[in-house]
């Protein structure tokens, strides 16, 4: 069994059933800079608002105007909503990647394009639909100086009419994102109707795609990761955020100031009742989170991939010191510059070993709008628990594209501001040492500036018990043990795995983030396609929990799905895991800066399987 | 004039009832003769002349021998050794977290002028009440004795290397950031490092102090210009400093037109007799002017050269509640149900 009969074999089904339902992608080419995101989150919203299970993904540009932007739709029945390979139909706007784009299309796809670029003589297997967009947009919007805002929209109207999408869905989705600019809105209403208006009298409908309404998204909303992490952070009652701007972790702070304007000023005083800077440098964002955490603030900083390298000498004082604070990586393509603008999961084992020395961290890993909300207020009850840096691994296609989800809980639980010094734990101890054990778990009591209790000297140099300046060997063992221990107490504290998939035959499968989305995909792909059932596990944080070795053992291989190139989550593993359990561990990796789609996790776990039918192979 | 007061027969403790006693260190591990060490005993003197509680107070540092000063001086403050030229960011995190802690920090002149100088610049933009003291004394004391960025031109090492690089002017830098209070002393004049220390104190905003403080081991021999016998060469005060509590009624006589008279936020005075007639510590212009001209003579003019008195502050910039937030509590700072309904509703 190969993959490429069996894709073979689905394109032929998708040819001869005829009419495709509430199943296709969509991908949008347009220049970035010309007021495409409009257009394309309002046909999201559309579909969305019809019942139909929907994803949008932006692959975009590190550029301000001018280049190719990609946004795809993807429309699924079947609820799935990771990235799809291939494309049943085009919006071609771009001039300059039109003739790429339409090259790559399946056979019988369908392509909306602007009617200057001329394309329909390129193939003669799909279904053109040309559209004259200077004229229309000249037409509705007489000020030549907004045409190039509202040109886009008129394609909604135009696949509204050709696809199915409820006009009415559009006009409210319209109404929700620019209701109160009244120009703006009459503007892009016209437009869309003379998109819509154009195709009903022009177009013929030709291809087989279309949209019906269902009613799978009823309650759900749509969210950013990003905005998703600045809510739990929000809720989790955030006081002190000093953050750097850097794609594509910006909009994390930026969406949180909105939300922090609009709900935590007090409203007797009129005064906030948090802090926000935007500092000179990621170092200087890190170390303001870290004096703030020292100083008992609930602090935070989001940044990514170049951030964190910068953050590497504060993030061991935070660990050597046991300053709580949270840091949000938005992961992006590295190394260094890299793509700014593609996803990748590329900073997980240099963020859980960040700095030098024997330095390790807590990593959070969400794999949906829902966790980035709730792991966000895990991480600050972690932190302020273990006395630590928190990491939450998030990525740029969970972090910038929009998700649908459930709604999210309000949080029942008190926060856990951990192991704070007070007058009757001190009765308890006796004895107290800013870095002594008392409880046996690693983690010692603390105090913070202005609590009445006893003051210490915080530094990152070595220190004894009681924090004092010590070079002594003795004190220099018995705390990095002491650190040590604290990790083994963490590994309780972190959620564990959640097995999504069971199955109890000899394949496991463990992926983590953004991953999630095609490895379920991929599980089911398995199944249809080669009749091999896995078992998936999805991880979710580091460092692991109990059950990552027990479910290793209940298999006998394992392919651990991860968007970098050197399989780094499962070289964390193999630091930590017995190596009868490491034999067993085997990688699917892709790092293309696009988000891995099921199609690459089918084809590399049957491909690796087939290697195993191999006599030789065996050991 | 003077702020503590005697009792016959008992230890001399300061208004809020604390001995001196109280705002010592531990013992300096610092060379014996280091300008720091003056320093320290200076910030300690002028705490508890000033009865500010230590226990209020957060000192922090950087990496070097400056920045193991705090370990030397205010023992039951809360401290925080941060890493090389990071010091800005540490505190203004922490004064952020709690704008009720006073915070004095020490840090050298590679920590501010070269590793730190970013954080530096920063800080004295964003003017967040801080007082920050450059133990100043050329070189890089802890790794042997390399020239540091406030090296004068011309300066030799004990090698016999000569400076080829112009200095950093920490002050005039601070002045032209928006700093609101900038001084520069001698570690070896200890009137005029206290009254500028005890004005610091009275100051809303961030005070920068440079603070000449000769290296004994590797700064302080023939053609260097940061030794203790250069430095009392070339030490070009501006005026005496006089420092008039608020707290203490004290009439002083002084000649008018020879002594300026500069009001301080917490309603402190400091009284100026004026040596150099160009001299206005409100005029910034002037400042820059005179730091300069005195360089350009070899000579480094001392004493407060710069107090704004009213500009606004980094924490009233952001406009923050009346008590600390690091210790509001948890339903002032978790929006409520209703709120989080209606956040949900508008992603609906």
């Amino acid at each position: 069994m190969s993959l490429p009969d069996a894709a073979v074999e689905d394109a032929v089904a998708r040819m001869t059933t005829g009419q495709v339902v509430n199943d296709l992608n969509i991908q949008i080419s347009t220049v970035n800079g010309s007021g495409s995101q409009t257009a394309n989150l309002l046909l999201m919203r559309a579909i969305f608002q019809m019942g139909i299970p929907v994803s949008g993904k932006n692959l975009f540009p590190s550029n301000i105007a001018g280049l190719p932007t990609w946004y795809t739709i993807r429309v699924s029945k079947d609820g799935y909503v990771g990235r799809r390979r291939d494309v049943d139909f085009l919006v071609a706007m771009n001039r300059a990647t039109a003739r790429d784009d339409i090259m790559a299309l399946p056979p019988r796809a369908a392509v909306v394009y602007d009617e200057s670029l001329e394309l329909s003589g390129y193939r003669d297997d799909l279904s053109f639909y040309p559209v004259p967009f200077d004229k229309l947009v000249a037409e509705v919007c007489p000020d030549a100086k907004l045409r190039r805002l509202v040109r886009n929209v008129i394609y909604d109207g135009v696949l509204a009419k050709i696809l199915g999408v409820d006009m009415a869905q559009l006009d409210l989705a319209l109404n929700r994102q620019l209701g109160r600019k009244v120009k703006a809105l009459a503007l892009n209403q016209d437009a869309l109707h003379a998109g819509f208006e154009f195709a009903n009298q022009h177009l013929t409908k030709e291809d087989r795609f279309s949209l019906a309404p269902m009613d799978a998204t009823q309650g759900k909303i749509l969210i950013d990761g990003n905005a998703a992490a600045a809510l739990g952070a929000l809720m989790a009652g955030v006081t002190v955020v000093s953050w750097y701007p850097i794609t594509p972790s910006s909009s994390l702070c930026e969406t949180l100031i909105e939300y922090l304007r609009k709900y935590r000023i007090d409203a007797e005083t009129g005064k906030a009742t948090f802090a926000v800077v935007q500092a000179e440098d990621e170092v200087a964002a890190i170390g303001m989170a870290l004096g703030a955490g020292w100083s008992g603030a609930r602090s935070m900083t989001s940044t990514s991939g170049p951030g964190i390298s910068l953050m590497s000498e504060f993030a061991g004082l935070g660990y050597y010191a046991e300053i709580p604070t949270v840091i949000f990586d938005i992961q992006r393509v590295g190394p260094s510059t890299g793509l700014p603008t593609r996803t990748s999961q590329g900073d997980i084992l240099s963020t859980a070993l960040l700095s030098h020395g024997d330095s390790k961290h807590v990593l959070l890993l969400p794999s949906s709008v829902k966790e980035c909300y709730v792991m966000a207020q895990q991480a600050f009850d972690i932190a302020e628990r273990l006395q630590t840096p928190v990491f939450v691994m998030s990525d740029l296609d969970l972090g910038m594209n929009n998700w649908m989800s459930e709604p999210f809980d309000y949080p029942e639980k008190p926060m856990d501001r951990g192991k704070l010094l007070d007058d009757e734990v001190l009765n308890k101890i006796g004895k107290w040492g800013r870095y002594r054990d008392v409880d046996g778990d690693g983690i010692p009591y603390r105090t913070i500036p202005g609590d009445g209790m006893p003051t210490y000297f915080c530094r990152g140099s070595g220190h004894n018990e009681f924090a004092e300046y010590s070079e002594s060997a003795a004190d220099y063992e018995e705390n990095l043990n002491r650190l040590n221990q604290k990790f083994e107490t963490a590994r309780k504290l972190v959620p564990g795995l959640v097995v999504e998939r069971v199955s109890d035959g000899p394949i496991g499968v463990i992926a983590y983030g953004s991953s999630h989305w095609s490895t379920i995909e991929s599980c089911d792909q398995l199944v249809k396609m080669a009749g091999v059932t896995v078992e998936y596990a999805r991880l979710r944080a580091y460092p692991f929990h109990a059950d990552l070795g027990e479910f290793i053992d209940r298999h006998e291989r394992i392919y651990v799905i991860e968007q970098n190139r050197d399989a780094q989550l499962l070289s964390l593993m193999r630091m930590e895991l017995s190596s009868a359990r490491v034999v067993k561990l085997r990688s699917v990796l892709h790092y293309s800066g696009l988000p891995i789609d099921a199609q690459t996790i089918t084809e590399s776990v049957l491909a690796q399987e087939e290697c195993d039918l191999e006599p030789a192979e065996e050991s | 004039m003077s702020t503590t007061t005697p009792s016959p027969g008992k230890k001399k403790i300061n208004r809020i009832g604390l001995e001196l006693q109280t705002y010592r260190g531990g013992k300096t591990t610092l060379c014996a003769g280091c300008g720091h060490n003056a320093i320290s005993e200076r910030i300690i003197d002028a705490f508890f002349a000033m009865g500010v509680d230590p226990s209020s107070v957060i000192k922090l540092s950087g990496i070097g021998c400056s920045s193991k000063s705090p370990a030397y001086f205010l023992g039951s403050s809360h401290g925080f050794n941060a890493v090389h030229g990071r010091m800005p960011s540490v505190g203004t995190g922490a004064v952020m977290a709690n704008k009720k802690m006073i915070a004095v920090g020490t840090s050298g002149d590679g920590d501010t002028g070269a590793i730190g100088v970013g954080q530096f610049v920063h800080m004295m933009r964003r003017n967040l009440p801080f007082i920050y003291i450059i133990e100043d004394n050329g070189c890089y004391g802890l790794t042997k004795g390399q020239f540091s960025p406030t090296a004068d031109l011309g300066s030799k090492l004990k090698t016999g290397v000569i400076n080829d690089l112009p200095p950093i002017d920490t002050c005039a830098l601070a002045i032209e950031l928006g700093a609101t209070f900038v001084a520069r002393s001698f570690s070896g004049d200890k009137k005029q490092l206290l009254a500028i220390l005890k004005a610091a104190l009275s100051h809303r905003g961030t005070a920068l102090i440079d603070v000449i403080s000769p290296c004994v081991t590797f700064n302080d021999h023939e053609g260097s210009t940061k030794s203790y016998a250069y430095a009392r060469d070339h030490d070009e005060p501006l005026g005496e400093i006089s420092f008039v509590p608020y707290f203490e009624d004290i009439e002083v006589d002084y000649e008018p037109g020879a002594t300026q008279e500069v009001l301080l936020h917490d309603g402190s005075k400091i009284l100026l007799k004026k040596l150099n007639e160009n001299y206005n510590p409100t005029d910034r212009l002037q400042a820059l002017r005179i730091l300069h001209e005195t360089t350009r003579r070899d000579e480094f003019a001392t004493g407060i050269l710069y107090v704004e008195r009213d500009k606004e502050d980094f924490i009233e910039l952001l406009n923050l509640v009346e008590e600390p937030l690091a210790s509001l509590p948890a339903d002032r700072v978790r929006p409520p149900r209703k709120a989080f309904e209606e956040m949900m509703e508008n992603l609906r």
